[in-house]
């Protein structure tokens, strides 16, 4: 070994962990003055303090998918009650996510969401170091028969069972194309709902599904699309973040699109018809409820139709043919009053 | 399969397979000239991305592609000039000094989206330009002639690259600079500013490869480019460093992606093998350069900083 | 030093975006270096880089660029996983070897193909490696969300592309069950030293390396070029497959899981690999060192973006520009202290800042060196 590259690493090493060191030193004087705010369901009622929550989630924040959909429900809970909400995204590695929890939760948090499926591990092993934290865990329904963990899921289907209603309706071409990522959890339940209810309307209509085997190429999206129109499809929808590229191409080739995980009507306002919005709210505000009157966990919550966490929100922009409508509403309706079921396993 | 032989769908899909190459043609197209002059530079990714998010944003903001192109070819123009800094002149390690910058455009066009623009919003895409005569020609009228404008501009390079570098002094120069440095050094030859300048046209041309990517799909999100840029650098190895094995090489990857793409709409490809499918367009390219590759040789200087009296 | 003309323009970049820089950058040293569990995250977050990085020691020196980490990782993770699944009965101490050595043989293998190609057919690696890096993803996803999905859990929207939860007796020993700590870091340190030994101080290492500074006096001397070749990038492979198989038994999660991409499993490790490789100057033990400087970035940077509530991709962007500053400034200093001292040329060809390369095919290589 050359003295060069000792002396060179020297220099480096040492000033780092010296830094390390002191840094060390100096929050241990610091965590020993921070006072632990809202510990649990300690928090006074009267919310002077906020009501803490931090988000671990896989993706990005603004992809309008899956990541958004949560960050935004949350959000919107901030003019009911007073929040303090942090965001960690894009921690697709588990171990990377994993530390983030348990940042967070040292740090006197009172709910932490885990936004992910894989996160599941990671929740079950925290979540029992810091008892007087909640943790949320989605999409999944098992809460591991731990009393501060609570998980959350949609009932995607539905949904897409409404918007495949409308699709075949809609068509001309009897030719619906869907984009889809991987065939999995969220997606597969989006685009087996949407199958089921564009064939129970329209039983000629051929529904071409093409996973492209990505959750983020929107090239692909783009190009999927494109040989969608090709094959004469009229009406198309997809989900995940990449759809991006499938709608561009059906604003230009003026095709309609359904969509979901959240509002798409911005992306192409002149041919979005609808989309299923996920409304985590609903679950999150039951859960903050059961937080600040002292129950940590346990629970499992799924939105759906019934319950408004998921709505199927209609582009005013779109000129709907009033009969498309009608049998929109009355196939939400019976879901709704359970009439209606999709038949998709997963619920 | 009797669906996918009828002319309109070959042809459609063949304008499918060129429209998803162009974005990594034009990078490699670029990367081949900086690495006949000796320049390796991984970071061609990053400077996409760079070039992709200020073509976007500049379209978003000033409703004008032509605008949004040129900034694309201006961000490629600075990140050329600092790589050109970091590799030829401060002769940094450039393996490492490309990921590095790969790393700062992967993570600097994502910031700059989440803080300018928040959400995906789109722009208008790059409008269909039909050549007059040529796009009714039966099959290749819709296959060639019927593209938006940077399409064409990046066909065009092809021929217009080849014809520098084989026929002007100019590319003389980038090969000698490129195999012998030391030998074009003493004859004269700057090596430092070849090497500049086919690094920043390397650049720009990368920084319009971004921007194509995103004026012809009228978005950006993050991460737009998903890996093209190291397709582009591994395209420069298959085209064996000439601009039309370049362009063989993209279209080959192009073509197969949009023929998979294809097959799985047309549900010629089952469900469930259609994750296995998706490798076709990589594992076609490998096997294509074993059967086409003869003794071919690399720049001999590639990757190594020039010193003089070195 | 370049490191801190990095964190300069960081700290312009964190004031730019409303946050307070101080905050930040202490939060980045705290969550790398300031507690046991922070050095337990750096020290497990950098044990990919090290295992990538000594393989890419193996590769480069004998001048064959191997860009194909991330898909030696995924392959090497595949097969460890496969046979968690296809035996998960094996006690404890000979499977945690097994699933290791399964994930060396994937690796390998992922290595050997384009090794081999290049060899004999004259394909360039970087072309081969990059393209088997988009195979594995591909082929794990296929695998992930296919035959090998959990079918345990019960609901369908819970199901991501993700393995059951491999068989406990493949878990990775724990070391410190307070950090959780796991014997990766054994596996990675051990791996350096035995590749630090090979090179050094083997006949294949010694071939290895001559290959790499000219192939013209290797083969004139007899060495099977071709094989050697074949043999750097699959030694290299097997080394990141083993970083896949560690990475997926001693995880938390005890699965693989991805999510879609290649960096959803590896982390970038394949390519951070490289930069650590290159900053201990392709020498294994100092490998580690710049391993476990990363890592501490890595880690750090999370716990800075958790802090002051930046976007993550600021994080992003700030490892690239400290890549870039340091890897200019470095060199930079190097020349100047070449210019004065000329008599302490690049001679050596032991442990050391790599030679200068010469030859008539070209070869790539680091910045030319004054010769002695």
């Amino acid at each position: 070994m050359s003295d060069r590259k000792a002396l060179r690493f020297t220099r480096v090493i040492v000033p780092v962990v010296a830094l390390g060191l002191i840094a060390a030193a100096c929050s241990s004087k610091k965590d020993n003055t921070t006072t632990k705010t809202g510990s649990g369901g300690t928090t006074p009622s009267a919310a002077a303090t906020p009501f803490k929550i931090a988000i671990v989630a896989p993706s990005a924040t603004n992809d309008l998918a899956f990541t958004p959909s949560l960050v935004d429900a949350v959000t919107s809970l901030k003019s009911k009650s007073n929040l303090d909400i942090a965001v960690s995204d894009n921690l697709f590695v588990v171990d990377d996510a994993a530390n983030a929890i348990r940042n967070y939760a040292s740090q006197g948090y009172d709910l932490v969401i885990a936004h992910g499926s894989q996160f599941g591990s990671s929740v079950q092993q925290i979540a029992p170091q810091f008892p007087k934290v909640a943790f949320a865990w989605g999409t999944a329904g098992d809460t591991f028969g731990l009393d501060n963990v609570f998980a959350y899921q949609a009932a995607s289907d539905q949904g897409g069972y409404v918007n495949g209603v409308m699709a075949a309706m809609l068509t001309k071409s009897n030719v619906i194309g869907v984009v889809g990522p991987i065939e999995v959890g969220d997606a597969k339940l989006y685009i087996d709902g949407f199958k089921v209810g564009a064939q129970a309307t329209n039983s000629s209509a051929q529904v071409k599904v093409n996973y492209i085997q990505s959750f983020s190429d929107v090239a692909k999206a783009a190009e999927a699309a494109n040989s969608f129109v090709q094959a004469k499809a009229d009406v198309m929808t997809g989900t995940a973040q990449m759809v991006v590229g499938a709608v561009g191409v059906c604003k230009t080739n003026d095709i309609a699109w359904f969509g979901t995980q959240s509002n798409q009507t911005a992306l192409a306002p002149g041919v979005v018809v609808a989309s299923q919005v996920y409304h985590w709210e609903v679950a999150l505000s039951q859960m903050i409820d059961a937080i600040k009157g002292g129950t940590l966990g346990g629970k499992s919550y799924t939105i759906d139709i019934a319950n408004g966490g998921e709505v199927v929100e209609f582009n005013p922009g779109y000129s709907l043919p009033s009969d498309v409508k009608t049998k929109a509403d009355d196939t939400i309706a019976g879901i709704k009053d359970g009439s209606i079921t999709t038949g998709v396993s997963g619920s | 399969m009797k669906e996918f032989l009828t002319v309109s769908v070959l042809t459609a899909t063949a304008a499918s397979g060129i429209r998803l190459a162009i974005p990594f043609l034009l990078a490699s197209l670029g990367e081949t000239m900086g690495q006949r002059s000796g320049v390796l530079n991984l970071g061609v990714e990053g400077v996409m991305l760079l070039g992709a998010f200020g073509a976007y944003y500049t379209a978003l903001q000033t409703h004008s592609l032509w605008l949004g192109a040129l900034v694309g070819i201006g961000v490629g123009l600075v990140l050329g000039v600092v790589t050109a800094v970091v590799n030829v002149t401060l002769k940094a390690e450039q393996g490492i000094s490309g990921i590095g910058i790969y790393l700062f455009g992967l993570g600097f066009s994502d910031l700059l989206f989440q803080k300018l623009v928040g959400t995906p919003t789109p722009i208008n895409s790059l409008p269909v330009l039909k050549v007059p005569v040529l796009a009714r020609l039966p099959l290749l009228g819709k296959m060639l002639f019927q593209h938006s404008i940077l399409v064409y501009v990046a066909l065009l390079l092809v021929p217009v690259l080849a014809f520098v570098l084989n026929r002007t002094t100019y590319g003389t120069k980038i090969k000698a600079v490129g195999e012998n440095p030391a030998a074009a050094d003493s004859l004269g030859v700057s090596v430092t500013k070849i090497r500049y300048s086919t690094v920043i046209l390397g650049s720009v041309l990368a920084g319009l490869a971004g921007a194509a990517l995103a004026l012809e799909l009228g978005i950006f999100q993050q991460n737009l480019t998903q890996g093209e840029g190291f397709i582009a650098v591994a395209l420069v190895y298959f085209g064996a460093w000439r601009p039309t094995g370049v362009l063989a090489g993209s279209l080959l990857y192009g073509m197969v992606a949009a023929v998979v793409l294809t097959w799985n709409t047309l549900g010629i490809i089952p469900q469930s093998a259609s994750g296995l499918a998706s490798m076709a367009p990589a594992v076609i390219t490998v096997v294509a350069l074993v059967f086409v590759a003869r003794r071919v040789r690399q720049p001999a200087a590639l990757a190594r900083a020039y010193q003089r009296g070195g | 030093m370049a490191a801190v003309a990095a964190l300069i323009v960081g700290a312009l970049m964190l004031l730019a975006l409303g946050a307070n820089p101080i905050t930040g950058y202490h939060a980045l040293l705290r969550g790398a270096f300031g507690s046991s569990d922070a050095l337990t995250s750096t020290a497990l977050k950098a044990v990919p880089l090290i295992l990538v990085g000594v393989g890419i020691c193996i590769a480069f020196r004998a001048n064959v660029l191997n860009i194909g980490g991330e898909g030696q990782m995924v392959v090497g993770g595949l097969l460890g996983t496969l046979v968690a699944l296809a035996f998960p009965g094996i006690p404890g101490p000979l499977m945690v070897p097994l699933v290791l050595v399964a994930g060396m043989v994937g690796g390998g293998l992922w290595g050997a193909i384009p090794g081999a190609l290049k060899a004999y057919f004259n394909v360039n690696e970087i072309l081969s490696t990059i393209m088997l890096n988009i195979v594995a993803v591909q082929l794990m996803n296929y695998l992930l969300a296919g035959p090998l999905i959990d079918k345990t859990l019960t609901t369908t929207f819970a199901r991501i592309p993700q393995t059951r939860r491999l068989s406990p007796n493949a878990d990775l020993p724990i070391i410190s069950h307070a950090t959780g700590l796991h014997a990766g870091v054994v596996v990675a340190l051990l791996a350096a030293v035995l590749v630090y030994v090979l090179l050094w101080r083997t006949t294949l290492g010694f071939r290895l390396r001559a290959v790499g500074l000219s192939r013209e006096a290797s083969r004139y001397s007899g060495m099977s070029v071709k094989g050697t070749i074949t043999l750097a990038l699959t030694l290299s492979g097997a080394m990141a497959g083993l970083a896949g198989a560690v990475l997926v038994f001693g995880s938390l999660s005890h699965r693989m899981v991805t999510d879609g991409s290649a960096t959803g499993f590896t982390g970038s490790a394949g390519f951070n690999g490289i930069v650590a490789a290159l900053f201990g100057a392709l020498n294994p033990l100092w490998t580690i060192v710049s391993a476990f400087i990363f890592g501490g970035l890595l880690v750090g940077g999370t716990a800075m973006q958790i802090a002051v509530q930046v976007p993550s991709s600021l994080i992003v962007a700030l490892n690239g520009l400290v890549v870039v500053f340091v890897v200019s400034i470095e060199i930079v200093r190097r020349r100047y202290r070449l210019r004065l001292e000329p008599a302490l040329g690049a001679g050596d060809v032991g442990p050391g800042p790599p030679p200068a390369i010469e030859g008539t095919e070209g070869l790539p290589g680091s910045a030319e060196m004054v010769e002695g």
